[in-house]
């Protein structure tokens, strides 16, 4: 089977400080795939890799087997047009901490976006869509509410709902609770639950423990730009073998 | 924590607050001098016979300021017109990853605010005397078209590229303040939805710096309206113009500055009026949401 991400040696530097020090990472279909680390670590560079948000100096990145930002032809590397890469990142959903909604949309007409601007879908069949997916997240009576009307924990289910409209086959979470109140961040991790049970690949930047044990199916334990440590949950959560690891999890833990 | 009654607290009896509000005595003497002066501003209009009112009535309607007028308008329009598009434009290269070509935009914007614009008018209007005809052809190999820049650039044409490649100097600066203004994580957000860069900037980026866009744009064509005036030195006119004409023959020079000062007046007023609609059109999402939303959170959430 192919991976679903598959990472091999990534590096990656930003001026002279070296953030991610030679990765490798494998993601099968349908895992959930947990980046846990001190902050600086480098995971939410990691997963901006993955659809080519950030540029990698070294290695290769493979999403469903393909090179991202790349063609290999006769063994030599060509970059990618922008149109290329942009078609590269349609099957790859991202939500962001920060929710990054437009803020001159409705939530419907962000979840719309993407599907009429991209796809060139027919506004009908967008706002069918779009409906269902607000629908699934539990937004529905929302439908028409401006993001600045909305609650965080509203806000980010609206960016799930609009990464899931271009109907990706893997989505990257970029620590998609950090900026939420903490009663707000239940909705959220209820959403990305359902998402897990219904077989989507994910990539998860978290400092949620309860859900990386109780969700992930693997869990990545990253420090100073290198994974220190990676397993299934119980193993690396609650029998890590590295000491940085074990620091790490009594501090957040 | 409220009880079905509606009550809230610790049940003790609701102490309405009715207190002696501050008084602002001060208030009160401005309200008095400035009736005082405006009732003198009205008597002297009213009662100074020089003022010519008869005279201001008399040219308000009158086929050369009605040309003048519509000069005015046409140039405001179409300059404006080429400004913001090239504005637009030169904001985008601006904002390129290219250094030849932002560094080419960086260098019309020095040179065009760089100049004074009755400079560029005149150079426009002159273009004949340093290219008496202009070709379109391959350099140093043939010609294809080739006309007389007399013919090309008319009066008019000289007043157009002079206004309007000026303001698209000024315009860039704008558009590329609101640009900046709009939170990187926008453009991230559409290109990781797999929309391009010109997608992203057309439905995503430009939308939102419109709202920092139009006010300052609104400005730009309030004084554009004006700055028209200056098309005098090439010989063309408008608006203040034909007024200055009139008077130059019979001397009411007090009557037609205010005819020409009641018609700017009227433009202006229409364009403040049309500049509001444009702004609660790109304030979507913004205007009325903001401080509301955070009270509804912040009520939803204790």
């Amino acid at each position: 089977m192919t991976p679903m991400v598959e990472a091999s040696g990534i590096h990656k530097s930003f001026g002279r400080t070296e953030v991610l020090r030679g990765i490798d990472l494998v993601v099968q279909p349908g895992e959930v795939c947990c980046i846990i680390g001190p902050s600086g670590s480098g995971k939410s560079t990691l997963l901006r890799c993955v659809n080519h948000l950030e540029r990698i100096d070294a290695g290769r990145m493979r999403v469903d087997g393909k090179l991202i930002g790349y063609q290999e032809t006769g063994g030599k590397l060509h970059e990618l047009r922008e149109s290329e890469v942009a078609r590269q990142r349609r099957d790859i959903g991202m939500v962001f901490q920060r929710f990054n909604l437009f803020p001159h949309m409705t939530a419907a007409e962000n979840v719309m976006e993407a599907p009429r601007t991209v796809l060139g879908t027919s506004r009908a069949a967008a706002r069918k869509a779009a409906d269902e997916l607000l629908a699934r997240v539990g937004l529905s009576a929302r439908r028409d509410a401006y993001p600045g009307q909305l609650s965080g924990g509203q806000q980010q289910r609206v960016a799930i709902a609009r990464a899931l409209a271009m109907q990706p086959r893997l989505m990257l979470f970029d620590e998609p609770t950090s900026a939420l109140d903490p009663e707000l961040v239940g909705e959220v991790l209820d959403v990305m639950r359902g998402l897990a049970a219904d077989g989507m690949t994910m990539l998860v930047v978290t400092h949620e423990m309860g859900f990386a044990r109780e969700v992930g199916d693997s869990v990545v334990f990253m420090d100073e730009g290198v994974i220190v440590e990676e397993g299934a949950p119980r193993d690396v959560l609650s029998a890590p073998r590295h000491e940085r690891t074990r620091s790490f999890l009594s501090k957040v833990l | 924590m409220t009880d079905p009654s509606g009550a809230v607290g610790s049940g003790r009896e609701r102490q309405e607050i009715q207190a002696v509000p501050v008084r602002h005595p001060g208030r009160w003497v401005a309200v008095a001098v400035l009736a005082v002066l405006a009732a003198m501003l009205v008597h002297t209009v009213v009662t100074n016979e020089r003022f010519g009112w008869d005279v201001v009535g008399q040219y308000l309607f009158s086929a050369p300021i009605l040309n003048g007028l519509r000069n005015t308008l046409i140039l405001t329009v179409l300059s404006m017109l080429i400004g913001i598009v090239g504005g637009v434009g030169l904001a985008v290269m601006r904002q390129s990853p290219n250094p030849i070509v932002s560094g080419a935009a960086a260098t019309y914007i020095w040179l065009f605010r760089g100049t004074p614009l009755i400079a560029q008018l005149l150079f426009w209007n002159f273009l004949a005397a340093l290219y008496p005809r202009l070709s379109l052809g391959i350099p140093f190999g043939p010609e294809f078209v080739s006309v007389d820049t007399n013919v090309l650039i008319t009066q008019f044409a000289a007043c157009l590229l002079g206004l309007g490649l000026n303001e698209a100097a000024y315009m860039a600066e704008i558009v590329r303040g609101g640009l900046l203004s709009v939170d990187r994580g926008q453009a991230e957000a559409a290109g990781a939805l797999g929309m391009t860069r010109s997608q992203a900037l057309r439905r995503i980026v430009l939308p939102q710096a419109m709202r920092v866009i139009v006010p300052p744009t609104g400005n730009e064509t309030i004084s554009m309206l004006k700055t028209t005036s200056l098309v005098v030195v090439i010989g063309y006119f408008e608006l203040l113009t034909s007024a200055q004409r009139i008077s130059n023959q019979n001397f009411q020079v007090i009557p037609l500055l205010i005819v020409a000062a009641f018609w700017y007046l009227v433009l202006t007023s229409l364009l403040t009026i049309g500049q509001g609609f444009v702004e609660r059109r790109y304030g979507r999402g913004f205007v009325p949401d903001r401080p509301g939303s955070r009270l509804l959170t912040k009520a939803g959430t204790t």
